[in-house]
């Protein structure tokens, strides 16, 4: 079926392309609206940590040269861009002189790993339970106890995670107390060392599972109880099918359609990590770099993860445009 | 339009309802929506079911098809099909009966489809639930009869429900209704959303599918002119129970019960525009009906008795029956009572 025009793909990208364009420019244009620069001010912090600097004005002027800060603006805007499209992001001022690119490269990985996965079976997991919730044919006892795991959902994930740490790493010690995998372990592709990653991972994981399935489970109810009520269900019914027959074809298939779209918007933000919950954990991920960086003022580092933010959102809007015309048939990309 | 199939009340009929309640819970009290209704429905005919919005017509299909969603349940009474009690039998004993035997064309035309699958799967789906897996070849070929037979092209066969017109759908509804040659088909107001001219295809469509197929049909409409054409007698309900069955020159020539005479008498003409004789609706409670007559609060001939006794139905004519303490003796051929 030839659901896709080459005119709406082009479309889709244009949008996807102006989106990342746009931000991209806010991101450079945001610092220089600020007063002062950031060369004085990293020689002012210091000169008050440190003492005196030493011919405080030609350091500056000599690392105004070097990053280009004496050009005019347009050039700056341009040299910018190229940058940005070979990934450069230039060096942290805290890990100097580690290029950003390197940071970003070390932990965007562990944290989509990690929360590609637990998002992913926080969705699965919620939408199954509020699927069964509103069900006919699921036991009395059981729709009456999914409500209760409700409770995770108002519990901060930081708390969780306390919480967990306690329990299963420092009480029970089933799990590790913290890390992404053991320390000075090498990093290879061997069973022994991904069983060790899932098993670094899955306290994080759990804590994110805990705290997300519950926004699930609520929107696929209602969404459920809409669809329960639609004429063809009673339609189905009337034909004699088998309940379970209706309950996947009928029922779900129809009323995961919008939660599909609210879990692409997750997935975008995956990127900025559960900063907390990786801090907790003490996960090399993007959460803890971000969190670094904010806490250090290592302003290339926070720039180029808000870019990354950005293109991997849009990224994961632009698959959903693409895929949406598969999953419900109603949407196409056909030029009528 | 002819009507095909002669009615007898001797033969047993297909679908014998006896004293059906359905009730919805409210928190003032159970809504009486259908209550006690009593409906033959015999080899190869017509039944209509007419009556205002909200005198339980749907509902008693709904119980007829134990359909009914809370807050409503089936308080009591019978529905017995081929003999069979449906009320009596399990869950899954009344899924295997459901289209083999009984099937619907739904109300709502442009809502009765998932949309979400292709035409050819609806048909399918219920095909193989009912039959078991076969192949591809034949199943294909099955359908597209079923689509041919109910006057629609082979391209829907692919197609999705958001791209065929109201008309259409309910076409597919019927084709998928057929599908398994049930003995009994209720069509729930078939055609009410559709437009004149296409609600005129689709009641043909339903006409010709049932004239070859000669299947037994309740239809349930408002729309009089309708059903003077497409059934052979028609039951009129008022607050949930049936007041009169007649067949249907005799009710539109000499009905019997007030109600239905208010009703006969608001049909329009193409000479004569008439004005709605019954025009307030239904006036009492319907958790909390007055004893007596339900119709007692609007009829033009309100007795003592009325106020006291429900009136049974009772034979008022050749095949007529109605519930009205006017007709104390079982009359023979009269004129109108006004």
């Amino acid at each position: 079926m030839g659901r896709y025009s080459i005119g709406f793909i082009a479309q889709r990208l244009g949008i996807f392309l102006l989106t990342i364009w746009i931000a991209a420019s806010v991101i450079w244009l945001i610092p220089r609206l600020a007063p002062g620069d950031p060369i004085s001010a990293m020689i002012m912090r210091m000169s008050s940590s440190g003492g005196r600097v030493e011919n405080a004005d030609k350091i500056i002027a000599g690392w105004k040269e070097r990053f280009g800060l004496n050009d005019p603006l347009p050039v700056q805007y341009v040299r910018y861009m190229g940058n940005l499209l070979r990934f450069d992001f230039g060096y942290s001022l805290a890990h100097f002189p580690t290029p950003v690119a390197d940071i970003i490269g070390l932990a965007l990985p562990w944290t989509l790993g990690l929360l590609l996965v637990a998002v992913t079976l926080a969705f699965f997991i919620g939408n199954f339970l509020g699927a069964i919730m509103v069900w006919g044919k699921t036991p009395g006892l059981i729709r009456a106890v999914i409500p209760m795991f409700m409770i995770f959902t108002s519990i901060p994930s930081i708390l969780a995670a306390i919480f967990l740490i306690y329990v299963f790493a420092f009480l029970l010690e089933w799990f590790p107390l913290a890390g992404s995998y053991p320390l000075g372990m090498k990093v290879e592709l061997s069973w022994r060392f991904i069983s060790a990653v899932i098993w670094h991972a899955t306290l994080p994981a759990l804590s994110v599972v805990l705290v997300n399935f519950g926004y699930w489970t609520l929107g696929m109810r209602g969404m459920m109880i809409t669809v329960e009520g639609e004429d063809y269900i009673q339609l189905a019914r009337a034909k004699g099918l088998k309940p379970f027959y209706v309950l996947y074809r009928y029922l779900v298939r129809n009323a995961i359609l919008p939660q599909i779209t609210a879990f692409a918007i997750t997935l975008g933000s995956l990127v900025s990590g559960q900063v907390l919950v990786e801090y907790i954990f003490g996960y090399q991920g993007m959460g803890n770099i971000i969190f670094a960086a904010i806490t250090s003022q290592d302003f290339p580092v926070i720039q180029g993860a808000s870019f990354m933010l950005i293109v991997i959102t849009a990224l994961a809007v632009l698959i959903m445009d693409l895929t949406y015309p598969l999953i419900d048939p109603r949407i196409s990309y056909e030029r009528n | 339009m002819s009507h095909s199939t002669s009615m007898t009340e001797a033969n047993a009929p297909v679908l014998r309802v006896r004293d059906l309640r359905v009730y919805y819970e409210t928190p003032k009290g159970d809504v009486l929506a259908v209550d006690g209704v009593d409906l033959d429905l015999f080899e190869g005919e017509a039944l209509g079911l007419v009556g205002e919005s909200g005198c339980g017509k749907s509902t008693a299909a709904m119980g007829i098809l134990q359909l009914v969603n809370p807050p409503g349940r089936i308080v009591g009474g019978s529905v017995e099909l081929g003999g069979r009690d449906l009320l009596k039998l399990s869950e899954e004993e009344v899924r295997q009966i459901r289209w083999t035997r009984l099937a619907l064309i739904p109300q709502g035309a442009m809502n009765s489809l998932n949309p979400t699958m292709r035409v050819a799967s609806q048909i399918e789906d219920v095909i193989v639930a009912h039959e078991g897996a076969q192949r591809k070849e034949a199943l294909r070929l099955r359908i597209l009869e079923l689509l041919r037979r109910v006057g629609l092209p082979e391209r829907v066969y692919d197609l999705y429900p958001h791209e065929l017109s109201g008309g259409m759908k309910q076409r597919v509804c019927i084709a998928m209704a057929i599908a398994l040659n049930p003995r009994v088909i209720i069509a729930d107001e078939s055609t009410s959303a559709l437009d004149v001219v296409v609600q005129r295809v689709v009641a043909q469509t339903i006409q010709r599918v049932r004239h070859d197929l000669g299947m037994a049909m309740i239809m349930i409409g408002h729309d009089m002119g309708l059903m003077a054409q497409m059934v052979d007698r028609i039951a009129v309900m008022y607050a949930g129970k049936v007041v009169e069955v007649a067949p249907v020159r005799a009710l539109f020539a000499t009905p019997r019960h007030p109600y239905a005479q208010l009703l006969i008498d608001s049909v329009p003409t193409l000479r004569e525009r008439k004005p709605l004789r019954s025009s307030e609706g239904i006036t009492h409670d319907p958790r909390n009906p007055p004893p007596g007559c339900i119709f007692q609060l609007r009829c033009p001939h309100v007795m003592d008795v009325c106020r006291s006794a429900a009136p049974q139905l009772k034979r008022v004519g050749p095949g007529q029956w109605a519930a009205c303490h006017l007709y104390a003796e079982p009359a023979e051929e009269g004129g109108r009572h006004e």
